[in-house]
C-alpha cells in the first residue's frame, strides 16, 4: 500500500519540485504564499493524502519549476515539517527539509491591529524567536505572535 | 539603517546610558547652553501630550534650537490621508532633528528607517517611550549616586505599563533586585521574568503591598491601575485601593528611599504623601527637561563640557 501510495505521488513529475508532508489544513495557503496560482507550468494538487508523520497531509507537485532557497523556506512558517524533493529525469537528486528563517520579510501580518505595518502601506518585517514553537517577534511594534495567530500577508 | 536616532532605551548601551546621564547632570547646573543655535527641530505629536512636548520644546529653546512642528495631527495633512513616510519625507529637508510622539505601535522604528534625519521617539502607541526611562534613571541616579545594586519595587500595573517594561530593560544592566506588585490580572508578564531570569536578576513577585515590602526599597516606582483595563469591574474595585500609597506606610521605610511616579497619578499615591521629603515624582518630572537635553545631543553627536 505505501509503495503504491509513493509512486502515485511523485512518479509522473520529469523535471520539477515536489512538496511533501504539507499539513492538510494549510495547503492551500502554501499554494497562494508560493503564488502558485500565477504560475503557467502545469502543478499538480493532492489533499488529505494519509500520513504517518502528521496524520493528514497535502502534497504539491511543480513541473519545470525550481525555487530558491530563500523562496521555499518561507513556507516553514505553515508547514514546518514539509519536505521538499527536487525531481531531474523522474529521479529524486536532491531531498531537503524546510527551515525556518531567522527573519521573515513580508511574509505575514502583525496580529497587532495597533501596530504601524497594519496602518501604513510598508513591508512587515518580523524576527523568528522561537523556530521549535514558531514564534516570532514584529520588528516595528516588538509584539510576539505564536503559531496558531500567524496570517499571511 | 537606524542611524543615530532614538527609538528604544535598548538602542543604547551601558556606557551610552551613563554618558547621557552624565550630560542630563551637566545640564543640571546650567539649562541654557546654546549648541543648537542655528538648528531646526521639528516636533511631530500626531497624538497629544502636552507633558513630554513642552518638555521636549522646553529643551530645544534652552538649546537655542527653533522649533516646528504641530501638536494635533488634526490640523496635518494625515487626515487628507498622508502617509507617516511621506510626512517624515518632506519634514526631514526642513529639518535637523525630528522629535516624534505617534498613536501607533512601531511608527518610530518605520519612521527612523524612512527618515533621511535622526529622530527621537517621544513614545509610539503603548510601545516606547525612552525619554521617559531616561529620566526615570536620572532621577534614580540623582538620589541614590548610583544606580548599581539598588532595591527597585515596581508597584501597580506591570501588565501594561510601558514604562516599567522599558525602566527593568534599562535597569538590567546595573545589578537590581527587583521587587514587582502588582494584582493577578496585573502582573508582571512572563517574557520579562524571563528576560529577567537569563541575566540572573533576582526578583519577588507579591500580590500584597505592604510595609514590609516598602522597608526594603530604594526606589518605589508606582504605576496608575487603570480601570480600562479590567475585565470585571468587581476587581477593579476591590484591588483599586489596595495598591495606593499612604504615608503612614513610609513610617518604617529607608532614609534614601524615593517614591518615582511617571505621572499622571490618580490615588495611587495619596496627597498626604506629597509633603513627605522621600516623595520625587514632581522632581522626577523636572528631570526630564536635562535628560531630554542629553537625548538630543547625543543624537546630533554635540559633546557637553562642564
Amino acid at each position: 500500500m505505501e509503495t503504491t501510495d509513493k509512486k502515485l505521488q511523485v512518479a509522473a513529475l520529469a523535471n520539477g519540485t515536489v512538496i511533501d508532508h504539507i499539513p492538510s489544513e494549510q495547503l492551500f495557503k502554501v499554494v497562494s504564499l508560493l503564488r502558485l496560482d500565477q504560475i503557467d507550468k502545469s502543478v499538480t494538487i493532492g489533499n488529505n493524502l494519509c500520513s504517518k508523520l502528521i496524520g493528514k497531509k497535502g502534497i504539491i507537485k511543480i513541473a519545470d519549476t525550481f525555487f530558491k532557497e530563500e523562496e521555499i523556506n518561507r513556507i516553514a512558517i505553515l508547514a514546518p515539517n514539509a519536505k521538499i524533493n527536487i525531481i531531474k529525469d523522474y529521479e529524486v537528486i536532491h531531498k531537503q527539509q524546510v527551515s525556518l528563517p531567522d527573519e521573515l520579510h513580508d511574509i505575514i501580518r502583525c496580529a497587532n491591529p495597533k501596530c504601524i505595518t497594519n496602518n501604513e502601506p510598508m513591508a512587515t518585517r518580523f524576527e523568528v524567536i522561537d523556530k521549535e514553537q514558531v514564534v516570532v517577534k514584529c520588528c516595528y511594534c516588538e509584539q510576539s505572535i505564536s503559531k496558531d495567530a500567524i496570517k499571511i500577508k | 539603517m537606524r542611524n543615530e536616532s532614538l527609538v528604544s532605551i535598548t538602542d543604547y548601551s551601558k556606557e551610552e546610558i551613563l554618558e547621557v546621564l552624565e550630560t542630563a547632570r551637566l545640564f543640571e547646573k546650567n539649562p541654557n547652553r546654546r549648541v543648537l543655535e542655528g538648528k531646526v527641530i521639528a516636533t511631530l505629536f500626531f497624538e497629544p501630550s502636552t507633558r513630554t512636548r513642552l518638555s521636549f520644546e522646553t529643551a530645544v529653546n534652552r538649546l537655542g534650537g527653533r522649533i516646528i512642528g504641530f501638536s494635533d495631527a488634526s490640523t496635518t495633512s494625515s487626515t487628507k490621508g498622508e502617509t507617516l513616510k511621506d510626512t517624515i519625507m518632506m519634514v526631514s529637508n526642513y529639518v535637523d532633528l525630528i522629535i516624534m510622539r505617534h498613536y501607533l505601535d512601531g511608527a518610530a522604528c518605520y519612521a527612523a528607517e524612512v527618515s533621511p534625519k535622526p529622530l527621537i521617539n517621544a513614545g509610539d502607541g503603548s510601545n516606547q517611550h525612552p525619554s521617559q526611562t531616561m529620566l526615570d534613571l536620572y532621577s534614580i541616579y540623582k538620589t541614590q549616586g548610583t544606580l548599581e545594586n539598588l532595591n527597585i519595587t515596581m508597584v501597580g500595573d506591570l501588565k501594561y505599563g510601558r514604562t516599567v517594561h522599558s525602566l527593568l530593560m534599562a535597569m538590567s544592566h546595573f545589578h537590581p533586585t527587583f521587587h514587582f506588585v502588582a494584582p493577578d490580572e496585573l502582573k508582571m508578564p512572563e517574557e520579562y521574568k524571563i528576560y529577567c531570569d537569563k541575566l540572573g536578576i533576582p526578583y519577588v513577585e507579591h500580590h500584597d503591598f505592604t510595609e514590609e515590602i516598602i522597608n526594603q526599597a530604594d526606589i518605589l516606582y508606582m504605576t496608575r491601575v487603570q480601570r480600562e483595563r479590567f475585565t470585571d469591574l468587581m476587581e477593579y474595585e476591590k484591588v483599586k485601593n489596595v495598591y495606593t500609597l499612604r504615608n503612614a506606610m513610609l513610617a518604617g521605610s529607608k532614609d534614601n528611599l524615593r517614591i518615582l511616579h511617571p505621572l499622571p497619578r490618580v490615588n495611587e499615591i495619596a496627597y498626604d504623601v506629597d509633603d513627605n521629603p522621600k516623595a520625587y515624582y514632581f522632581e522626577q518630572a523636572k528631570n526630564g527637561l536635562y535628560a531630554r537635553q542629553a537625548i538630543i545631543c547625543k543624537v546630533l553627536g554635540i559633546k557637553i563640557e562642564d
